[in-house]
Order: C-alpha cells, then structure tokens, then sequence
C-alpha cells in the first residue's frame, strides 16, 4: 500500500512541479468531464484550450482577460506571504469600479486627466473597501476572511443599487448598467485591430514592481517572515497590525485597480456583473502561482484561457458557462493536494505498515 | 404591529433560522475535532442543488433531503483526503471547496432553473399547535425543523454527556495527547467533517426543497458563510448557537417584510438586502474584541493538521 515518508528538506523541485501537475489533472479530469456529459473529449479539449490561442486577435483577448486577473492575483499574493487572508477581492475589485466610475461619469471628458483620477480611485475605493476589514482585525481582532467576505456581498448589492438606481442609462431601456464612457475615460488600446489596453501595460509594472518588493525590500523580507512564524515575527520586533494593514490595503488597491481596468477597458461602462468572479479567481491564481510574479503571470493566463474556454462551451458544446467555476475549484483541489510532495514522499509499502499513521487504536488492538 | 402580524415574522424567523442552526451545529462539531472546514457555502449549494434535482425527478422530498445529505458529505470528504491524509493548509483548502462547491452547484443546477416542485405541507403536531401564539410559531412548521430541533438535542446531548464527545473534545484540544492515550486522531476528524458536510448538505436541501422550494443560482447568497460566522459568535458554544442563528433568521426576515410590506420606507432595496451581512459583521467585532474569549473557548487544535509519527 502507499504511504508518505517525511522528506528530510523540503523539495524545492516539487514546489515547481507541483502546479503543473495539478494544471494536468485538471485538464485530465474535464476531458472525463466532457466525456461523461456525452461531449466528444478532443472536441471540448478544443474549444477550452486551442480555440483561445488560434489567431492573433484570441491572444489579444486572452491577454485582456488575464490583465485584471494578475493585478488582482499580485496584490493577494503580497498579503498572502505575509498570512494576511484577504478573501474578499471580488468586493474590493466591486468598489474600486463603482469609485471609477463615478469619476468617469461626473469628469470624464478631460484628456489623461480623467484616466488618472479613475485610476487612483479605483484604487482608493479598493483600499477604503479591504481597509474596513484591516481596521476591524488590528482594532477588535475581527477575523478578516469573514469581514472581507462579507463584504464582497455588501459590494454585490451596493454596485446593484447604483446601476438599477442613481446612475442608471436613462436610455439604457431599463438596464442594469451606467450609460458608456466617453474616449477620454477609456484606457487607450495599445495594439491596432485587438481590445488589448493600457491596463496590460500596469499588470507588467505591477508583476515586476511586485517582485522587487518582494524579494529585494525589507518589507518584502518582513512579510515573508511574518507569514513563515508569526512568533519569529514578534521576536524580531514586526509589528503584525502593520503586516495586516499593508497585506489588505495593497490586495485592495490591486483589486481595485483591476476594477477599474475592466470599466475603463472592455466594458467601457458599470454593469452589475462587473466582478464576473474575477476577485476569487485571483485567490487561485496567486496559490498556483505559487505567490511568485512570475507564476502569477502564467496563471492569470491559464485562468484567463478557462474562462474564455467557458464562454466558448456555452456557445459550441452547449454547457453552462459555470463550467470555468469548476474548474478554477479542481485546480485548486489539485493543486492544494499534488503539495504535499514537497514535503513528503510517497513510498510502496510492501503488506501493512508499520506505523498506521493517525490511528494507534488498531494497532494497540492488534496487540491486545 | 397586529398580533397577527408578530405571529407571521416570528413563524419566518425560525423557518429562516433553521438551515442556519443546522449548517452552523455542523460546522461546530467539526471545528471541535479541530478541523477548521470553511467551506460550508460549497457544501450549502452542492447539497440545494442535488436535493432539489433528486425531489424534482423522484417527487419526494425526503429522498432529495437525503440525497442533498450526501452531497454535502460527500463534498466534506475530498476536503478531508485532502486536509487529513494529505495535510494540506484547512483555509485554502476551505476555500477550493466553497468556490469548487458553488461552481458545480450553478453547473448541474442550470437546467433546472425554472422548474418547480409542489411545496410540502407543514406537519401540524397535535395538541401542541393549539396553544396559542407559540403553537402556531413553533408546531406547525415543517418537518424538517423538528428533524432539527432532535439533532440539535442529539448534538448537545453528544457533546455534553457523551463518551464520543469527550474524544471529540479531546482530539481537538490536542490531537497528540489524545494520539498518545490511543485515539484514533484522524478517523475522529474524519467523521467530524463528514457530519459537518452532512449538516451543510441538509441545511442546503432544507432551502431548496422546503423554503423556497426552487433552485436558482446563488440563491445560498452567503449563509454557509454567516453560519461560519455564527460559530465564533457562539464561542463554540451549541445553545448559543441556536439562539444566534434564528436571531439571523429574524435578520434575515425582517428585511423580507419590511420590503414587501406596505410601510412606505424610503430605503434602498438593496440596502435592506445588505443587513445580514452588515449584522454579521457587527456581531464578530463585538464577539471578537474580547481575544481571550475566543481563545479560550475555540479548539485548540484549529485549523491544524495532525501526523502521528
């Protein structure tokens, strides 16, 4: 039978490997997937994973779809290594494009100007938003992945309220969505013929930005600590309150920038389905990232290729676009589980082993 | 406010209560064995969506309850290979299951979007519902809320005055103590998270199949979350517990009735509509300041994995 050894050091070559494997099992489990729905497996393998790369246009749209994923995902992964669990991106990326937005609406014809106010917006609103659940942790010790949960669902309503009431298109025929921006509040695109824009260019400064912070600043340095022993932490005179308050304000300044790309980008206005899932996304994509700018980056873009590959189901195959969602949660099962080689090994026991790990009652009864 | 009126919202708080009793009770038994599953939302919505499905093609209600049970467990038990045997991280892996559940639930429920199935009669108990007032609140409800109230007796009772419970206790205050004296840790831990995800599944088939009855996405809207919640309010505590979650269910409600009813109030739907989360966040700031309370009272083992050798 199989059993785990303890390796004596850590693998670093499984820390590596293990993302991959877990991408493999994933994409192993929706070909079953597809088969069991009487799909043709090769036909779905197609469509989720071929079609989004084919041409030059489907790489500018997967790119545009990794964008908010990765500023997203960058900002998690900072707060994440220092423990910091920030799990209400989603709301975060809500506020920052509701705060976006209301610049886009009530001063968005100033050329460049405009830009630059939505973008520090977006990322205020996405702060102000994640600041609540750091205030409350450092404050009344408030556990904040239910705070910033909770308030993913506050954000949900809050954007529903805006775009249903106060800033509805009074010519959108009854719309659930802002009337579009004017040019001036739009990211510029950056190639001719495609809808990829400037905000592709933030996620590489942000990715980079973040590598610095996190490997070559004291910060960076501080918060690994922090998160590897928060006694070590202590001992060495960190304070975690201003751990707690970096982590959350960076994750929701990220967030809430990547908010306002996607108002100021592709959508070009403020729906009620602004977030798309896009904020819990990011939570996988900065786990199977490994934490790391540049795991993030190609993770993004895997996440970016489900979830075009779920847009094109839904329209090939005829299967809910939810399917992304599946998939997001198997990777992340996968991956959570293909860990545990980096720290042990599995071995091929040969009949019963000898320490039946977790349960000395069977073995004291053995004995008896 | 009419007699009447109060007997009506008292009624709805504790159907509304109900799953949150049960997704909270199971929760709390699980975190007891020092298993720390935050995925109670996944399990809520794969349990809604099987019960639902399995009422609508059976016709039966307790078989879709039954089958909601087994989802919800079943969904428990990837989450416990993989935190138990393979020792994963029991907050991430919480979440792979919250988002993985609430995924596969949207999924598979898709096409049964907007089908219905007959409501179930309440079951009126005899005698008992002819008391005034509390007759009506408490004994002419569903099935299913009595079904509640027994398991959760069963649960104080297991807790409490149980041998079982005692092991449970123990394994979660400290797993190598409770290794040393022979306790079979992991299997312990494993039928903890199982009845957790089997409370999850129930209370998520209770929503679907009894309240509302129908299925649509994201019609679990947070309660397996609120129910995590209600955990740490309650101090792991089981009657506070029940007392929290049909004070949610009562939250939960009266933004209901203040919406539909007649009271012009110029409130924002929405705003109505955020209040039980607002509340949940209110109720863990009061609960949280005090630290010590939380750390006397929550498992000490939470959230951490066991490994005998």
């Amino acid at each position: 039978m199989l059993r785990l050894e303890a390796r004596s050091t850590a693998s670093d070559w499984m820390r590596l490997a293990s993302p991959p494997i877990a991408v493999a099992l994933t994409i192993l489990t929706g070909l079953v997937i597809f088969a069991l729905l009487g799909k043709d497996p090769l036909k779905g393998f197609e469509v989720f994973f071929i079609n989004p790369l084919r041409s030059f246009y489907s790489v500018t749209e997967l790119l545009l779809k990794a964008t908010p994923l990765a500023i997203c995902a960058m900002g998690l992964a900072i707060g994440f290594r220092a423990n910091v669990w920030n799990i209400g991106a989603e709301g975060q990326f809500i506020v920052g494009a509701i705060s976006a937005t209301g610049i886009a609406l009530s001063f968005g014809s100033v050329t460049a100007l405009s830009l630059v106010l939505m973008v520090l917006a977006g990322m205020l609103g996405g702060a102000a938003w994640a600041g609540i659940a750091a205030l409350l942790k450092t404050r009344f010790n408030t556990n904040e992945i239910l705070v910033s949960l909770m308030l993913v669902y506050v954000a949900e309503l809050l954007v529903s309220w805006v775009v249903f009431g106060p800033w509805k298109d009074p010519k959108g025929f009854n719309f659930p969505q802002t009337q579009m921006f004017e040019t001036t509040a739009l990211l510029p695109v950056l190639l001719e013929g495609s809808r990829l824009n400037l905000a592709f260019g933030f996620a590489i400064v942000l990715l980079a930005a973040g590598h610095v912070l996190l490997t070559r600043t004291t910060l960076g340095y501080k918060m690994r600590v922090a998160g590897e022993s928060a006694g070590a932490a202590a001992y060495a005179g960190f304070s975690t309150k201003a751990m707690t308050w970096i982590g959350l304000m960076i994750g929701g300044a990220c967030a809430g920038l990547a908010g306002m790309a996607e108002v100021a980008g592709p959508m070009g206005q403020l729906t009620d389905k602004v977030a798309n899932g896009y904020g819990f996304a990011a939570i996988i994509i900065a786990f199977v990232g490994r934490l790391n700018p540049l795991g993030i980056g190609l993770a993004a873009l895997l996440m970016a290729l489900f979830y075009i590959g779920g847009e094109q189901a839904q329209q090939y195959l005829g299967l809910p676009g939810a399917i992304s969602k599946v998939f997001q949660g198997l990777l992340l099962f996968y991956l959570l589980a293909a860990d545990v080689l980096i720290g042990y090994r599995i071995l091929w026991v040969q009949g019963r082993p000898s320490t039946d790990s977790g349960s000395p009652g069977a073995a004291s009864k053995r004995s008896t | 406010m009419s007699l009447e009126l109060i007997t009506a919202i008292c009624f709805a708080t504790v159907v509304a209560g109900t799953p949150l009793v049960l997704v909270a009770i199971g929760e709390l038994v699980c975190e007891k064995s020092g298993m720390l599953n935050l995925g109670a939302e996944g399990m809520m919505s794969v349990g809604a969506v099987a019960a639902f499905v399995t009422a609508y093609w059976s016709g039966s209600p307790t078989l879709g309850v039954c089958v909601g049970i087994l989802a919800g467990a079943l969904l428990a038990l990837i989450f416990g290979f993989i935190t138990i045997n393979l020792m994963a991280n029991q907050v991430a892996t919480g979440l792979a299951v919250a988002i993985f559940g609430v995924g596969l639930a949207a999924f598979l429920g898709k096409p049964f979007e907007s089908r219905v199935i007959t409501a179930t009669p309440p079951l009126t108990l005899p005698i008992l519902s002819d008391i005034p007032l509390v007759g009506r609140v408490l004994f002419q409800q569903q099935s299913l809320v009595y079904l509640t109230w027994v398991i959760f007796g069963l649960v104080v009772w297991f807790l409490a005055r149980s041998r079982g419970g005692l092991v449970l206790k123990a394994v979660g205050e400290s797993p190598t103590s409770a290794h040393a004296v022979g306790i079979a840790v992991n299997r312990v831990r494993y039928l903890a998270v199982l009845f957790g995800g089997a409370m999850a599944g129930l209370g998520g088939g209770f929503l679907s199949v009894f309240y509302t009855p129908m299925w649509t996405e994201g019609m679990i809207a947070g309660k397996g979350w609120i129910a995590l919640a209600l955990v740490v309010f309650a101090t792991w505590r089981p009657w506070r517990v029940l007392l929290g979650a049909y004070l949610f269910g009562g939250v939960l409600i009266s933004q209901l009735f203040v919406q539909s009813s007649t009271l012009q109030i110029n409130v924002p739907a929405q705003l109505l509509s955020a209040l039980p989360y607002l509340a949940t966040i209110v109720v863990l700031v009061l609960i949280s300041r005090n630290a010590q309370m939380i750390r006397i009272n929550s498992p000490a083992s939470l959230g951490k994995s066991f490994r005998a050798d």
